[in-house]
């Protein structure tokens, strides 16, 4: 139970910087954090606790951001409505694909490779049928107000990203906390032994694909929701799946804040370089590369792994 | 600047993210300067055009203060906020966001549609102008945001200016094309272009063969050829990007495939100085209906030939468009005597201005789109791209059919 | 709109594009097979040698299929150094991270190429360029079938040093069994940087082939990766004679499958039979079952 009170302190100082900050630049810099933090927690259930890698996470992120989009520019949902229906495709097609791939039992790069190969099949499928758009993308309609999950403050997307956040948070810590969570640790260091012990390995691993499928399509819903245009490049494109694995493997893969430290570090480092050099495109992004290097080369358990190691 | 400016800079953008909300708004400003944003995708896979459209958007800055300024403030100058949308919407809200800290009075941008629909909806939140400078998308426009103006013309006008001239030149020809292929990539601009030529050109006589989609990157085009070469239309409408429009169009040659026009709509070789050099072979004859500047005006051609003396640069549509784009911005913060956003705002929805090059006419603004706005159809003559329709604009009479 | 006329032509295309895909899955079989990482710099390997091409023609004079004596080396010595100095020491041995640093290397070789070269697409003008040959009904470019011919021999070389060189069975020890082969005084970090700087020095000779029809941006590379990690896995990880008859499986597929389905579309199939391998026979379809 200790661990709930950092998560509860996390949320109220986050929901009360609207109340000091009333910078537009500093709270999108906030609900960006919150955003890829969302991301990481997601692909961190699965690749965290789970240990299975994925490369293709976008297919879930898509999948939510295509529900939510869809649902209401072609059916006229409201857009709240989407948001349990995209949970629930997220969860579908990460069961989906779970069952393909951990019924012919794929594990380690050969899982990352089909996870991959998804991602690239529902962009081809997105930009080929009609009901997405295809190729012109799919806008959302401007309809604000809260009841059409349109705010005309950034608080609003603030605390709806935020309330998302939490709730990954509260899965995260229910993971390290339950028999679940136990069982799907178990599974990750060894599937073996795990089955031995009784642990139904296969169905394990489809809840925590599922689980965090759902997770993703959640951020879908938000990216959809605050950004009001998608493209299958935009939803289902190598992009997402690259930015979900960065902050947990910066911050501490399989940790509870890992993926907060994580986004929170590399959203620094992104704006912080982005002007960097502006007379000089590339500079700039060849500074994060290095970055990026350096810091895997000097915190190769994550941030995580360092502050473990001082205390 | 020197590493220890570097680092400092680093620290302000990132102790930003603690510190600007207690810093007062434009405190580092000048006087006399007026702040404005440019900003435009410069790294990631939209570089080449974003650096070509800041390009012309800086030529345009540097001409504009050389020539004193904006005088109705007392010649103040105008200083570009520079901002890199990373080939992404989201990052491109993200500096319209940093813009809006650092007080600009408007923005220019940002290129693409995808990005330019985020960053106007995202500078209409603080009621920022925000001049598109290409963003073809019309849903740029159609969406009600009063701050939002595109000076050049959408793809749908693109498509049907396309439309009439096609017939216009079959009809001087007397008519020798009946059938067409139209070869497109698959996101926004080739998609929506596509879309609208594949269901009006039925009715206007043309029996579309084929609609040939492909992906971006596509990595060798003879599949496409071929089924060209089987279809055998006589005239073939590419609608991509110059890597997959360079391949088609080489491929095509190396294929013996010669149409009665290669036609393209808002891309190609005869709206590419590049192309044309670098190809000439493969560029002689084809046509294109695209972004183009008034080749009448004396003032397009000195700009062309300040940008042709620069190192491996070429005037193309990113260029004139973010020139004029510019320029337009700068005239209408003359008339608003201020460099109030809302001020600067409704001088540009009263915009008549008619000083630019481009061959649009006097400005006029219906719903941030400006009316005048219109393609030019060039042909690529003897290593060189002249402009064949509409006859106000024309320079010389197009070729058609074309003899390989 | 399957038409016969356009089936043996569109075949030998697939083929021939086929080959040059194979090419660039030569070298990452290897690294794949041996080191067991999934290299996302690849792409940005193969940007950087297609550079390399381009400037030698472009400064030198050189033609790109004389520049393959030029680019091989380079690239393996590139490479040498990349796995010993960089990937190896920061990698620290773990999935997760050489994955991370092969992503930064990438971002950094790609802006780098931005910052030095701009995003401009370049091409080189040979006197080859639009010359064809006739084959039967087809008529195929002349520099598709010099690939086709330098992707066999690549891999017949890269078979040969493996079977025939003390190299080649340090490698295949590491790659079996990586602390058998260290016992049994095999310098695997060695072995390892050079299995990766033989797979980058494929690079160098795919990028030879490559250039006179295609061409060169800062992005180019993106397009191969995911073709060639298929390619890798449909021919059998560290499989050369894999690696090409997918190569050239691939090619047909997307050739002859966008015939029916589109160009858009028929790319799906290459991820479907990718998808269909990894599930059903992750050896490869030409591999042993291990």
């Amino acid at each position: 139970m200790r661990q709930l009170a950092p998560i509860a302190v996390f949320g109220v100082a986050v929901a009360l910087l609207p109340l000091f900050v009333t910078s537009g630049f500093l709270l999108n810099a906030a609900i960006m954090m919150l955003y890829v933090t969302l991301l990481g927690l997601a692909w961190n259930i699965l690749a965290g606790f789970g240990g299975q890698f994925s490369f293709g996470h976008a297919v879930f992120f898509g999948t939510g951001a295509y529900a939510a989009a869809v649902l209401q520019a072609k059916l006229g949902w409201n857009a709240w409505a989407t948001l349990p229906a995209a949970l629930a495709l997220g969860a579908a097609v990460g069961a989906f694909i779970g069952a393909l791939s951990f019924r012919y039992g794929l594990r380690g790069s050969y899982f990352a490779l089909v996870t991959l190969a998804f991602a690239e099949v529902f962009r081809i499928l997105a930009n080929n049928v009609d009901f997405t758009g295809a190729g012109v993308g799919i806008m959302v309609k401007l309809k604000a107000g809260p009841e059409n999950f349109q705010f005309a403050t950034k608080a609003g997307y603030l605390y709806v990203i935020l309330a998302f956040v939490l709730a990954g948070l509260l899965v995260c810590w229910w993971l390290k906390n339950s028999r679940y969570g136990a069982w799907l640790q178990a599974v990750r260091d060894n599937e073996e032994s795990a089955a031995a012990l009784g642990v139904n390995v296969f169905r394990v691993k489809l809840g925590a694909i599922a689980l965090s499928g759902a997770l993703m399509a959640a951020a879908g819903v938000f990216y959809a929701q605050y950004f009001q245009y998608i493209d299958p490049g935009l939803a289902y494109g190598p992009g997402v799946s690259i930015e979900a694995l960065l902050g947990p493997i910066v911050g501490g893969l399989g940790t509870l804040w890992g993926p907060v430290l994580g986004a929170v570090l590399l959203q620094l480092l992104g704006e912080g370089t982005r002007g960097l050099f502006e007379n000089a495109p590339g500079l700039s992004l060849m500074v994060y590369g290095a970055l990026l290097v350096l810091m895997v080369t000097f915190m190769p358990s994550g941030i995580l792994g360092v502050l473990r190691r001082k205390a | 600047m020197n590493s220890n400016k570097k680092r400092r800079q680093f620290l302000i953008n990132t102790t930003a993210l603690a510190a600007t909300a207690a810093l007062p708004l434009g405190l580092r400003a000048q006087a006399n300067t007026i702040k404005v944003g440019v900003l435009h995708p410069v790294t990631g896979f939209l570089a080449y055009s974003g650096n070509l459209s800041r390009l012309g958007a800086q030529m345009a800055i540097d001409d504009i203060n050389k020539a004193g300024g904006i005088k109705a403030l007392g010649g103040a100058k105008l200083q570009a906020v520079l901002g890199d949308a990373q080939s992404k919407p989201e990052i491109g809200a993200a500096e319209v966001e940093k813009m809006n800290e650092q007080g600009v009075s408007a923005i220019v941008g940002a290129y693409a549609s995808a990005i330019c629909l985020a960053t106007t909806q995202a500078a209409a939140k603080y009621n920022i102008p925000h001049v598109v400078d290409v963003g073809v998308a019309d849903q740029i426009v159609e969406r009600g945001l009063k701050n939002t103006f595109r000076f050049a013309p959408g793809y749908k006008v693109c498509a049907d200016t396309a439309m009439n001239h096609l017939v216009l030149l079959n009809n001087l020809a007397r008519k020798p094309a009946k059938s067409v292929l139209i070869v497109h990539e698959e996101s926004l601009f080739g998609t929506g272009t596509a879309n609208l030529l594949a269901s009006q050109l039925p009715h206007l006589g043309f029996e579309v063969k084929e609609v040939i989609k492909h992906a971006n990157p596509t990595r060798d085009f003879n599949n496409i050829v071929l089924r060209v070469k089987a279809a055998n239309p006589d005239i073939v409408i590419p609608a991509n990007y110059y890597n997959e429009y360079a391949l088609f169009v080489r491929t095509m040659k190396q294929q013996n495939v010669a149409p009665k026009a290669i036609y393209s709509v808002l891309g190609g070789a005869a709206s590419s100085y590049k192309f044309v050099k670098e190809f000439s072979d493969a560029a002689n004859g084809v046509l294109d209906v695209n972004h183009w500047f008034n080749p009448k005006d004396k003032r397009a051609w000195a700009l062309k030939k300040r940008v042709d003396a620069l190192k491996d640069q070429f005037f193309t549509y990113e260029v004139y468009l973010n020139y004029a784009a510019m320029h337009l911005l700068a005239d209408a913060i003359e008339r608003a005597k201020s460099t109030k956003r809302e001020d600067i705002t409704n001088a540009l929805a009263g915009s008549t201005w008619d000083k630019h090059f481009m061959p649009y006419g006097p400005t006029k603004f219906v719903n941030g789109q400006n009316q005048g706005a219109q393609p030019l159809m060039m042909q690529v003559l003897k290593n060189d791209i002249k402009v064949v329709l509409p006859n106000t604009f024309a320079e010389t009479e197009p070729v058609f059919p074309w003899k390989a | 709109m399957l038409e016969l006329s356009i089936l043996w032509p569109s075949l030998l295309n697939g083929l021939t594009t086929g080959a040059v895909y194979a090419l660039i899955a030569l070298g990452l079989t290897l690294i794949y097979g041996v080191l067991h990482i999934i290299n996302f710099a690849h792409g940005a390997a193969l940007m950087m040698a297609l550079y390399g091409v381009y400037f030698l023609q472009k400064s030198l004079g050189i033609d790109p299929y004389v520049s393959i004596v030029v680019m091989v080396p380079a690239m393996f010595a590139a490479g040498y150094l990349a796995y010993r100095y960089v990937i190896g020491v920061a990698g620290h041995g773990k999935d997760e991270n050489i994955l991370l640093v092969t992503l930064g290397v990438a971002i950094v070789l790609e802006n780098l190429a931005l910052f030095l070269w701009k995003s401009d697409t370049r091409t080189i003008d040979t006197a080859y360029t639009f010359t064809t040959v006739p084959l039967g009904s087809a008529m195929i470019a002349l520099p598709k079938l010099v690939a086709f011919g330098g992707a066999a021999a690549a891999a017949g070389v890269l078979l040969l040093i493996m079977r025939t060189t003390d190299l080649g069975r340090a490698i295949r020890a590491c790659a079996k069994e990586r602390q058998g082969a260290r016992l049994v005084g095999i310098d695997v970090e060695h072995v390892f940087a050079m299995s990766f700087g033989i797979g980058l020095a494929c690079l160098g000779a795919a990028a030879c082939f490559l250039l006179p029809a295609y061409y060169v941006n800062p992005l180019v590379g993106n397009g191969f990766v995911l073709i060639a990690f298929t390619i890798v896995v449909l021919g059998g990880m560290g499989s050369f004679a894999g690696a090409l008859l997918g190569g050239l499986l691939i090619g047909v597929v997307e050739s002859v499958g966008s015939l029916w389905l589109g160009e858009s579309l028929g790319q799906m199939g290459i991820f479907l039979i990718f998808i269909a391998v990894l599930l059903f026979r992750p050896q490869g379809l030409f591999g042993a079952r291990a």
